[in-house]
């Protein structure tokens, strides 16, 4: 079974959000970045469960510049066995979708598998991307995934509840909750991740379809008004006249 | 031209959320001068109440391969649909099934997509969308490059507006493709208004000490109206169901109203519920750190406040 994961560079979920550049550019300064939960919980875990399941490779893909690499080893220490990095700066989804696309198309696998969304740009959008570049089937928000020879049953979420669903590899998956549990890196995954091959390949030609023009942050908070635990109707009060939500 | 959405059903209901994508699409259309064609699959029993929030046309679908939710194959309508209506705007809700289709139709398409969007474009010059990005804790306004533009529409972010139309309804099957995706088993937990489409929430937390203390969260969120949630703890114990916990791992929300009952604020969750409109907090830590994101707080313990809470919401009804 071989299975491709694709990772992406998250600034960790405490960091202080700030713009640089005249608010066009994310200020990097002091941030901790790390894999994106979701590809690394989910799609990560859950891909070396199969793998380890039913044999077959682990092979992790990401877009972005060489400063990315700390972040590729420890999905390496991890356990995937190899990983690609596409060398380019991540700013357009389907930029992005498209070097994974090529990738793919080149190399082959039964499954690929990525988070449900990041949680910097939140957009949800290179799986289904994925998926449309190769013409393969695409489960979003996935929650379970269990393989029988080349068919995988998936469990995704739909609104109010979930759905079972049966599919042939190959597919693209997001992953979601449910999936897998977090894995810590032991000693030796960690140094046997520094010998790991990690290729660095150049991307092919494309024109953004979407840029940041600018960044914005949002009004700071007034102070929270404080009610007193003696009266809570007062709140309902505030929340009928005053804020007028109810 | 016209502007096409894909307007969301369920259990043969149009999405509330789908009627804030036309009406955010007959916005647009009002200052272009262009038309509104909704598109719906399967069967809908409201399919006349489109017009009231901008629909010109609504294009039916109703083809047999559709039965099962198949991203691809819908992604295939809407292309279908766009080039028959020559639509260069398409416009989702950036729900479950906006976030299956949206992205496919964009690689089919070849076109900028803004997903999660909280405003009007902005189309004087460059088309630029504003979205929320970092969890909610900062916005971007994105341009989009190409001809055709795809847009999905944050559920709740946008006021709904009235245009009271009578649109006209065509049935089309499409030629599609073959799916390859079978669904075995559907397992729906509730049929409620879904939790991202809420205008009031009730929340509560670890702080509740355990599954049998939600009557009176029950009491409340009905006595407002509201839509019951909880935090990612609760929801990990299974004192509730999955689809109601709220947080970066569960669902992100942006009701008018979210009052969260003994839950402390870590950052995970706040990150889900960041972009509501107005916050309360109800704690018995004064130091809980929710209370810095709150609009209104009250120090004290649920289980005195939230009955005294139901009590006052029932006789203001």
């Amino acid at each position: 079974m071989k299975i491709l994961v694709c990772i992406s560079k998250a600034p960790d979920t405490t960091s202080k959000i700030a713009f640089t550049d005249n608010n066009t550019s994310f200020d990097k300064n002091g941030v901790q970045f790390i894999i994106n939960p979701y590809d690394e919980w989910y799609a990560l875990v859950r891909g070396l469960e199969l793998k380890e399941a039913n044999g077959g490779s682990v092979t992790i893909l990401n877009v972005g510049g060489a400063d990315n690499d700390p972040t590729i080893r420890k999905a390496l220490a991890i356990g995937a066995d190899d990983a690609v990095r596409v060398n380019m700066e991540p700013t357009d989804a389907l930029g992005v979708a498209k070097q994974i696309a090529d990738y793919a198309k080149e190399n082959e696998f039964d499954m690929v598998l990525c988070g449900k969304e990041t949680i910097d740009y939140n957009g949800s959008q290179v799986g289904g991307m994925v998926a449309a570049f190769l013409d393969q089937p695409f489960i979003s928000n996935a929650s379970k995934l269990d393989m029988a020879g080349n068919t995988a049953t998936v469990e995704r979420d739909i609104q109010g509840g979930k759905e079972i669903i049966k599919v042939d590899t190959p597919f693209v998956l997001s992953a979601a909750k449910g999936m897998a549990e977090a894995r810590i890196p032991n000693m030796r995954g960690i140094m046997a991740a520094r010998t790991k091959p990690l290729k660095v390949v150049e991307p092919s030609a494309f024109e953004n379809a979407t840029e940041v023009a600018s960044y914005e942050l949002p009004p700071a908070k007034g102070a929270c008004k404080m009610v007193s635990a003696d009266n809570p109707a007062e709140l309902l009060n505030l929340l009928r006249n005053e804020a007028k939500i109810i | 031209m016209s502007i096409l959405v894909y307007a969301n059903t369920a259990q043969n209901k149009i999405h509330k959320s789908a009627f804030e994508a036309v009406s955010y699409a007959a916005q647009i259309a009002e200052k272009s001068g262009d038309t509104v064609t909704a598109l719906v699959v399967g069967n809908a029993d409201d399919l006349d109440t489109l017009g009231k929030y901008g629909a010109d046309k609504v294009i039916h679908i109703t083809n047999d391969k559709l039965a099962d939710f198949q991203p691809s194959l819908i992604a295939e309508a809407i292309q279908k649909a766009a080039e028959d209506n020559s639509s260069s705007i398409i416009i989702f809700s950036h729900d479950l099934s906006g976030k299956s289709i949206a992205p496919m139709l964009a690689a089919k398409m070849n076109s900028g997509i803004v997903t999660g969007a909280v405003d009007l474009p902005e189309t004087d010059g460059d088309f630029i969308v504003k979205r929320a990005v970092f969890s909610g804790k900062a916005f971007a306004h994105v341009k989009i490059n190409t001809p055709t533009k795809i847009i999905s529409v944050t559920p709740n972010a946008l006021e709904k507006k009235e245009y009271n139309k009578t649109a006209s309804i065509e049935d089309k099957a499409y030629d599609l493709g073959d799916s390859r995706l079978k669904v075995i088993e559907q397992k729906i937990e509730s049929t409620d208004v879904p939790l991202t489409e809420a205008t009031l929430v009730v929340s509560a937390g670890r702080g509740l000490k355990g599954p049998e203390n939600w009557g009176m969260i029950e009491d409340l969120a009905k006595a407002l109206g509201a839509a019951t949630a909880c935090s990612r703890p609760v929801s990990d114990m299974d004192w509730r169901p999955h689809h109601e916990h709220v947080g970066q791992t569960g669902v992100a929300i942006r009701p008018n109203l979210y009052i969260a009952i003994g839950i402390s604020g870590a950052i995970q969750h706040l990150a889900g519920v960041n972009q509501s409109k107005v916050i309360v907090v109800i704690n018995t830590d004064p130091e809980a750190p929710f209370f810095k994101a709150a609009d209104y707080g009250i120090v004290g313990d649920a289980f005195e406040v939230v009955p005294k809470l139901v009590e006052a919401a029932k006789a203001m009804n």
